[in-house]
């Protein structure tokens, strides 16, 4: 079975219902600007959310985890396919300056999830991304992955840690085709020296036809097939956004990172975004942390939701618990919208 | 699976190599008929030992986006290596000199590029300037390296594989074509595989290529040592097939220029553009002074050739940067575009 067959039966099996969370979500967003029939809104939007399944995890979960120290928890999600935690962050502060950006900020990533991290500009949410792909150093505070601890994870080991991740702003290789951006997500498989690959013996012509028909797949898998010569820099925005995807996806990671993969498309590219996105966790079993403004996107398509405001976390739990937090209708959900039609500024 | 891996390159042979099989069928059988003395030493050997020093420069600054100022140096090193290894270890063939000093140019090469495991752009152009200071000062101040010779210049050896010998200016020509053929297999071969996508990642985006798992470090020494391997056997071309003889002098900062030159006119990250670059400021110099001297009778001079050389280069520099980054290759695909478009056409 390709990735596309897999693909096509998981969103199929999605894309109806994630309309109606996001139209619950659109409710629910009028109500909060209004200040009135929250309630109403709400309960629109739960209804939705409880058809997509959601992870009904405990707002308090985070105490709980630090707590027990990564003992088997099976318990607690036994009515889920979620498991236990793959990675966690511990106490983790990270300042630039007189700037912090992450304070104290404890997360625990479980399998199989797909974890949102909102929050306004500025917030630390792409701190925290380039704190677990090693490309910051916390100053204080550790990363727990696959049984080990870290005070910064090896960047040029994050791959083969099983950890693939893209990039808030495009971080495409410009001069390469899609097609051969997408094979170079295998670079962390490849074994052979440069002189197999010349000649074209032994294992690196095994690595090369393995690495090019993965991709191929990957390409299929996205839609991406039909702009596989092109060269990645020439792509509008939104399949550029893909190919990075792709990129991250063809390295079948563990766990995926995906820094803002939807801003600047239009509402049906987020749709389809999300639906890759979701179709890819489905399909592959990956844990999905990302990042992501559109909050209605982020509740039609998140199992769990972390809010972060000024570097702190100020909420994690299900969709559903999050926005109903009054510190996160404060904090953000209550002041986006004004912002956006320019107002209160 | 050698199934697999022996299937890949056939199934597109016909299109891809028919125009290189060309070249080289030209190259080989009609060229040394239909040449003259002339076109083989003042035009064809110093044009093929450019491209090779432009196809090695262009694999670590095209393709692995480390500019270098070194390029000289590593041909330096190369000749004077060659001719070392060719004179101190008796009975050893030259073939096995010329790689050896392949092996010289790229150790010497790895050594200055370990400057690109911190530095970036200028600053590292700045620091290949010490290779390219270095070697000439060692070149120059140690004899030993010219056998002890007063001037510091010295003949150079004979070209000969397995008894047979290249003798002549066709003999030399045939000699650095099929140094130069063999070694573009290679490179080309080379930035089509896997390493070659890691350079164009590292130059890209060296976040990126690190995040998925490409050895960043490892890839920017290989671009060096890779690259200097092949200016240093261009260095061997130009010292043994073009000049006959081997000296510092030939190896100075212009040259390395040159080089780069070539890369910037013919168009980075392209097998062709060093052959294009290279025919450019070969052919350029003699079409100026003969079209110079038609025009202008004595008054143009050699300094008034060696000025306006300048000037012009300097100008075509500046124009390709602005107007066409991608050198000659972007152009000439242009130029066969358009011509395909009209034969189509008529
Ligand atoms: N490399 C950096 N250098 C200096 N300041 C930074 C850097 N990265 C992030 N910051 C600062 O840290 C804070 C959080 O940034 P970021 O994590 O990018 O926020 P978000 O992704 O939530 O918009 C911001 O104030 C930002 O200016
Ligand atoms: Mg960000």
């Amino acid at each position: 079975m390709t990735w596309a067959a897999g693909y096509s039966a998981a969103a199929g099996n999605n894309r109806t219902v994630d309309r109606v969370a996001i139209c619950g979500w659109d409710i629910a967003r009028q109500s909060i600007r209004l200040g009135a029939a929250k309630n109403r809104g709400m309960h629109a939007m739960t209804l939705a959310f409880g058809a997509v399944g959601s992870a009904p995890f405990l707002p308090d979960i985070q105490e709980h985890l630090a707590g027990l120290d990564r003992s088997p928890r099976h318990d607690d999600t036994q009515q889920l396919t979620i498991g236990d935690t793959v990675l966690d962050l511990v106490g983790v502060t990270l300042s630039f300056g007189g700037v912090v950006a992450l304070a104290d900020i404890d997360l625990s990533v479980r399998r199989g999830e797909i974890l949102a991290i909102i929050g306004p500009n500025g917030a630390g949410k792409s701190s925290i991304i380039n704190v677990i792909s090693g490309v910051y150093r916390p100053d204080r505070g550790h990363i727990r992955l696959s049984g080990r601890s870290y005070s910064q994870i090896p960047t040029q080991k994050l791959a083969r840690l099983g950890i693939a991740r893209t990039f808030q702003n495009l971080a495409l290789f410009k001069g390469l085709s899609v097609l051969d951006n997408v094979v170079a997500g295998r670079a962390h498989k490849t074994r052979s020296s440069f002189v197999e690959q010349i000649v074209g013996l032994g294992r690196a012509g095994k690595e090369q036809a393995d690495a090019r028909s993965r991709a191929l797949d990957a390409l299929e898998f996205l839609h991406l097939s039909h702009v596989g010569d092109r060269l990645a820099g020439t792509l509008p925005y939104g399949l550029q956004k893909r190919v990075e995807l792709a990129r991250a996806l063809v390295a079948e990671p563990e766990i995926l990172l995906l820094d803002e993969p939807m801003a600047g498309m239009t509402a049906t590219e987020k749709n389809e975004m999300a639906d890759f996105v979701r179709a890819a966790r489905d399909r592959f079993g990956t844990t999905v942390v990302l990042i992501e403004h559109d909050i209605g996107v982020v509740m039609g398509l998140s199992d769990r939701v972390v809010v972060l405001d000024y570097g702190r976390k100020i909420a994690d739990g299900t969709p559903d618990e999050v926005q109903r937090d009054q510190r996160v209708i404060d904090a953000y959900l209550g002041v986006a919208p004004e912002n956006e039609d320019g107002e209160g500024i | 699976m050698a199934v697999v891996a022996a299937d890949l390159p056939s199934y597109r042979f016909s299109v891809r190599w028919a125009a290189p099989l060309a070249l080289l069928l030209i190259a080989y059988i009609a060229v040394p008929l239909l040449g003259s003395n002339y076109l083989f030493e003042a035009i064809l050997l110093p044009f093929l030992a450019l491209s090779l020093a432009g196809l090695g420069l262009n694999i670590l600054t095209g393709y692995a986006g480390q500019v270098s100022l070194g390029s000289a140096a590593f041909m330096a090193v190369g000749a004077f290596a060659a001719f070392n290894f060719n004179l101190r270890v008796d009975g050893l063939p030259l073939i096995a000199s010329i790689v050896l000093a392949g092996f010289a140019a790229a150790s010497i090469g790895l050594v200055f590029g370990l400057p690109s495991l911190r530095l970036k752009g200028f600053y590292l152009a700045v620091s290949t300037l010490a290779a390219q200071f270095f070697v000439q000062w060692a070149l120059t101040k140690f004899s030993w390296f010219s056998n002890e010779s007063a001037s510091g210049v010295i003949d150079a050896p004979q070209l000969s594989i397995a008894g047979f010998v290249f003798e002549g200016p066709v003999g030399r020509y045939y000699f650095a074509l099929t140094v130069v053929a063999v070694l573009t297999l290679l490179a080309y071969r080379l930035v089509n595989s896997q390493t070659g996508r890691n350079f164009i990642a590292v130059r890209d985006n060296e976040t990126a290529a690190r995040i998925i798992g490409v050895p960043v470090l490892k890839t920017k020494l290989l671009a060096f040592a890779i690259s200097s391997f092949i200016i240093g056997v261009a260095g061997v071309l130009w010292a043994f097939a073009y000049l006959r003889t081997v000296e510092p002098a030939g190896f100075n900062l212009d040259r390395s220029f040159q080089i780069l030159f070539i890369v910037i006119i013919g168009g980075l990250a392209s097998i062709r553009g060093a052959f294009f670059g290279a025919a450019l400021i070969v052919v350029f110099p003699l079409v100026l002074s003969r079209v110079g001297s038609f025009l202008l009778g004595d008054v143009f001079n050699s300094g008034v050739l060696d000025m306006s050389q300048r000037i012009v280069l300097g100008a075509l520099i500046i124009l390709f940067l602005t107007l066409e980054p991608d050198g000659l290759t972007a152009l000439w695909d242009r130029v066969r575009k358009r011509f395909g478009a009209a034969i189509a056409w008529s």
